[in-house]
């Protein structure tokens, strides 16, 4: 948390998106994670991906649990609601504020921990339910704030900085939300900005339940040797299936791909995500067929990133309720209250 | 040998069965029929935690002159359950009569030399009658329906017009079901006299409704303008989600499209309940939720968020009997301290007391302005007794002038105006700041929503001026709620007294007969119904302007005196507790009898006995 609000001034020659923003405005508040931090990087990812894809700032609301990752909403999009909740019950709130709103996009921001451990029923019904929206869980195996205790992600056999084994297994949250029935799931690491950023551009334009688990090295606790979860370590076991890019229905935002593939999959927004194939075999629209690879990869110590799944026809939660187009909050008092009228028949059927 | 009890339009009756049997229905036309014949009735449904084979009783007060409590003891006892014999037996009173199947013999020391024996063959006659074994279950419950209605007095074209309705979906059963209740009838008609209880035509229920506090409570959410509703199932506030589930399916749906104006979420738990009540209520929907203690025990941290964050939220606990899972299908009044001070650090809630159905609809709808206007939690405390029992209540009323109330809200319009928006300042000296609701303008007004401290301007601060700066205008919120809550209602004594009593909930009808009852003999009280917490002033000038105030709850702590002692900072000897607690709903005799034996009159104190 912090009350360091960043000057807003800045070099004229800064590009603005189509409404005009430049990146400076999807900013926050200064970080004050520690230097260094993974969940920085991906607070940047999330201004850049939001700056992309031409976000009015005030149309999103960020929503987070309880840790260090959930600091992190006060650090990017200054210019949005924010919900800093308690902890592993993210979910549910921001259920709750998609339910009296349909209209805006929401963001869920949590860790390991938030969402793993104390949260992980929630984290599982959020994700049943499809509720619209793009949830990120930061993971980086460890407790930071309270000083790094190992969490339900860490892997077993990994190492903490004080020495001790993790005997538990680790949860693998990828393999959660596809079996819950996320209809857009990724996995990206936060020192791989070029896979995160259209991920998240991707996941944001998505409709239904979006999650993405980012590896995010804790700096301070969880970086050593021994650790699965370190920068070292998932940079060399790091392994992408594919590279994502996505178009707005205007011109392709050209990038530097290796030859491979093209898959292309269009959203309900009319958005395209151009899939690159890395790993050949890998179709990221097969639910089964991915919970299947990403099991054998697992087995062998990969960590398979990139867009591993996707419905681009998924429904959410509002098209299961049958709810009005017009958010619930904006109702009048004429489209809620029945009036007099109504409750005489009322009456009439209890005599 | 002791006369038989003689009275008309005034008694009690006990259905003694075994839940599962397919008495409820039987036991429900009866009460109608009696409704039917303009004769006002209180039910109440005393059933275990079980869906078929154990005990359960529905007990029925007749009362003309129209008292809803329960009176205490009953006149005739309808035994038929041999499981609980012996005890539903000794529940008659002198002079009573009891109802049984007299196909088996009984040996004579089952019985007592006090009370009429009325015995009908049910079984026999049913067999004769039926042989498959669906029938004989069902239509034995019919058939002794038909027996009381000889012996009661009760008229049979009332009771065979309401056999026709019940099965009007299923005309086939209708002959069939008005001949089982002729061989009750007929069979008691040919081997037995009228009872000394009988029944007779009156007008005496007028254009009244006959509902439960949940259905009501339910409807007044829909008129509260509730959209957003997260549950999980819980004895007994479940039926209070499928009230509301079921009028906004009638109410609720836009007539041109068929969409729904609100979204219903059956949650994992009442901590995702709450949480997706919290974030609809942050967004600016008018959310709630229903549960019981046990519920509300596992939302305490987002209680806290509600109040230090101030979301507006609705919360009805429909208390049963606790600690733990307690007593879940019988009635206290033990939720009160545990939802005034609800969560960690110093914490307040709103409650409101409704006293019955009527005050369920009228809080129910209330309860979302008042959560609107202060930001806050509101409690809505009803119990099982009001909560699941269908009580004789008159009609629900709405004003369509009146307009919800959405609170300080601060708009587009105003921020481009110049306001200055801080999400937590004090702007009108009431306590109340503004909020700003997600998206309401592109470059004002957003902030950071958090349970960790902030000041005015919602900027994270852990300087000690600023939290207390803080929680100082929360205080000031809370005075606020005072005058904004429902007031306390009075019933002065008809003499000057030096005596009051003090009451709340679903005590409230036995109350009134057991004033009523004390008045007769000569004891006045001032009563004063309390309807919500913060007191209002008044309740504390009641308590100065008396020696001694009674405290009538239900439960075993005095919760309510406990409160009124902590807020108030009243002299504890002043206030008496008079306690019932032991899950059954209190009953106007035991109040009597208490009271009686405060005011030093112990000849009234003869039913000192709680809830017989």
């Amino acid at each position: 948390m912090t009350y360091i609000t960043k000057p807003q001034f800045h070099h004229p020659s800064l590009k603005e998106n189509a409404l005009g923003f430049t990146r400076r405005d999807y900013e926050g508040k200064v970080s004050t994670l520690c230097a260094g931090c993974g969940h920085d990087s991906i607070s940047a990812a999330i201004v850049q991906a939001c700056f992309e894809i031409d976000l009015e700032p005030h149309r999103l609301a960020k929503l987070s649990g309880i840790g260090c990752s959930s600091k992190t909403p006060d650090y990017f999009l200054g210019a949005s609601h924010g919900f800093n909740t308690v902890h592993g019950r993210m979910p549910s709130v921001l259920t709750g504020a998609n339910l009296a709103n349909r209209e805006l996009i929401y963001l869920g921001v949590s860790g390991d921990g938030d969402s793993a451990s104390i949260g992980l029923g929630q984290f599982a019904h959020v994700m049943r339910r499809g509720v619209n929206m793009t949830y990120i869980v930061e993971n980086n195996g460890v407790y930071g704030l309270t000083k790094g205790q190992f969490s339900a992600t860490a892997d077993k056999g990994s190492k903490s900085k004080k020495g001790v084994v993790n005997s538990d297994s680790g949860i693998d949250m990828v393999a959660l939300a596809l079996q819950l029935g996320a209809s857009f799931v990724g996995r990206s690491f936060s020192g791989d900005k070029d896979q995160l950023v259209p991920l998240i551009k991707a996941a944001l334009t998505h409709k239904g339940a979006a999650f993405i688990d980012v590896l995010s090295p804790c700096i301070a606790f969880n970086n050593h040797a021994g650790s699965t979860k370190s920068f070292d370590w998932v940079r060399e076991h790091n392994e992408a299936v594919n590279r994502l890019d996505v178009m707005l229905g205007r011109a392709p935002v050209t990038a530097d791909y290796a030859p491979g593939e093209l898959v292309e999959v269009a959203q309900h927004d009319g958005s395209i995500l151009m899939l690159r194939k890395v790993a050949t075999d890998y179709d990221a629209t097969d639910r089964v067929k991915a919970m299947a690879y990403l099991q054998e990869r697992n087995a062998v110590g990969e960590i398979v990133t990139g867009l591993l799944y996707v419905d681009p026809e998924a429904d959410d939660l509002h098209d299961a309720l049958n709810t009005v187009a017009k958010p619930l909050n904006r109702l009048s008092d004429a489209e809620l209250t029945p009036g007099s009228a109504a409750l005489v028949k009322v009456n009439a059927r209890l005599r | 040998m002791t006369r038989p009890l003689a009275a008309i339009n005034d008694f009690v009756v006990k259905f003694a069965n075994v839940n599962g049997s397919g008495s409820a229905s039987a036991n429900g036309l009866f009460v109608k029929s009696i409704l039917r014949m303009g004769v006002p009735v209180a039910a109440r449904n005393i059933f275990p935690s079980n869906i078929q084979g154990l005990p359960t009783w529905y007990e029925i007060r007749v009362s003309g002159q129209g008292w809803m409590g329960r009176r205490g003891g009953v006149d005739l006892m309808v035994a038929m359950n041999p499981q609980t014999w012996d005890r539903d037996l000794g529940e008659i009173e002198a002079g009573g009569y009891l109802f049984y199947d007299s196909t088996k013999p009984m040996p004579p020391e089952k019985f007592r030399a006090d009370i009429t024996v009325v015995g009908v063959p049910l079984t026999r006659i049913c067999n004769a009658a039926y042989a498959e074994p669906s029938k004989r279950k069902v239509l034995k419950n019919i058939i002794y329906l038909g027996a009381l209605t000889f012996l009661l007095g009760i008229e049979r074209d009332v009771v065979e017009a309401l056999l026709a309705e019940e099965y009007a979906s299923k005309p086939a059963l209708i002959p069939a079901n008005i001949e089982a209740l002729s061989l009750g009838f007929n069979w008691a008609s040919e081997n037995l006299k009228p009872l000394g209880l009988q029944l007779k035509r009156a007008d005496a229920v007028g254009d009244r409704i006959f509902v439960d506090g949940n259905t009501a409570a339910g409807l007044g959410a829909v008129y509260g303008g509730a959209t957003v509703c997260a549950w999980y199932p819980i004895t007994p506030s479940t039926s209070l989600a499928e009230g509301f589930i079921d009028y906004c399916k009638k109410l609720r749906h836009d007539p041109e499209t068929g969409e729904a104006r609100y979204a219903i979420v059956q949650a994992e738990d009442e901590i995702a309940s709450i949480g997706i009540v919290v974030g609809a209520g942050w967004n600016g929907a008018r959310a709630f939720t229903c549960t019981s203690g046990p519920g509300v025990s596992l939302m305490q941290e987002f209680i806290g968020l509600s109040y230090f964050a101030e979301i507006p939220a609705v919360i009805f606990d429909v208390q049963r009997g606790g600690p733990s899972t307690g007593m879940p299908t019988r009635t206290q009044q033990s939720d009160i301290l545990s939802a005034a001070y609800a969560s960690h650090g110093d914490t307040k809630h709103v409650l409101l007391l409704p006293e019955g159905p009527g005050e369920c609809f009228e809080f129910g709808a209330q309860a979302f302005d008042l959560a609107d206007r202060l930001q806050t939690m509101i409690f809505v405390m009803l119990d099982l007794d009001m909560g699941m029992n269908e009580w004789l209540v008159d009609p629900f009323t709405w004003d369509d002038s009146k307009s919800l109330d959405r609170g300080k809200v601060m708009t587009a319009e105003m921020l481009d105006a110049g306001a200055d928006f801080g999400r937590y300042k004090d702007v009108d000296g009431d306590g109340i700041p503004f909020r700003t609701l997600p998206a309401t303008h592109p470059s004002k007004g957003a902030y950071f929503t958090r349970g960790t401290s902030r000041d005015p301007y919602a900027r994270y601060s852990e300087e000690g001026a600023v939290y207390v700066d803080n929680m100082e205008r929360l205080l000031r919120k809370f005075d606020t709620a005072r005058s904004l809550v429902p007031a306390p209602v009075v019933k002065p004594a008809k003499k000057k007294t030096s005596y009051g009593v003090i009451y709340y909930g679903s005590t409230s009808p036995a109350m009134d007969e057991a004033l009523a009852a004390l008045e007769a003999k000569g004891l006045h009280l001032d009563a004063m119904r309390v309807r919500a917490f913060p007191f209002p002033g008044e309740v504390f000038d009641f308590i100065a302007h008396h020696e001694l105030v009674f405290v009538v709850e239900q439960n075993r702590d005095a919760q309510l005196r406990t409160l009124l002692i902590n807020e108030g900072g009243v002299d504890p000897a002043r206030l008496v507790k008079v306690l019932n607690y032991d899950g059954s709903p209190i009953t106007a005799r035991f109040i009597g009898g208490e009271l009686a034996r405060g005011m030093g009159a112990a000849d009234m104190a003869n039913t000192g006995e709680m809830a017989k």
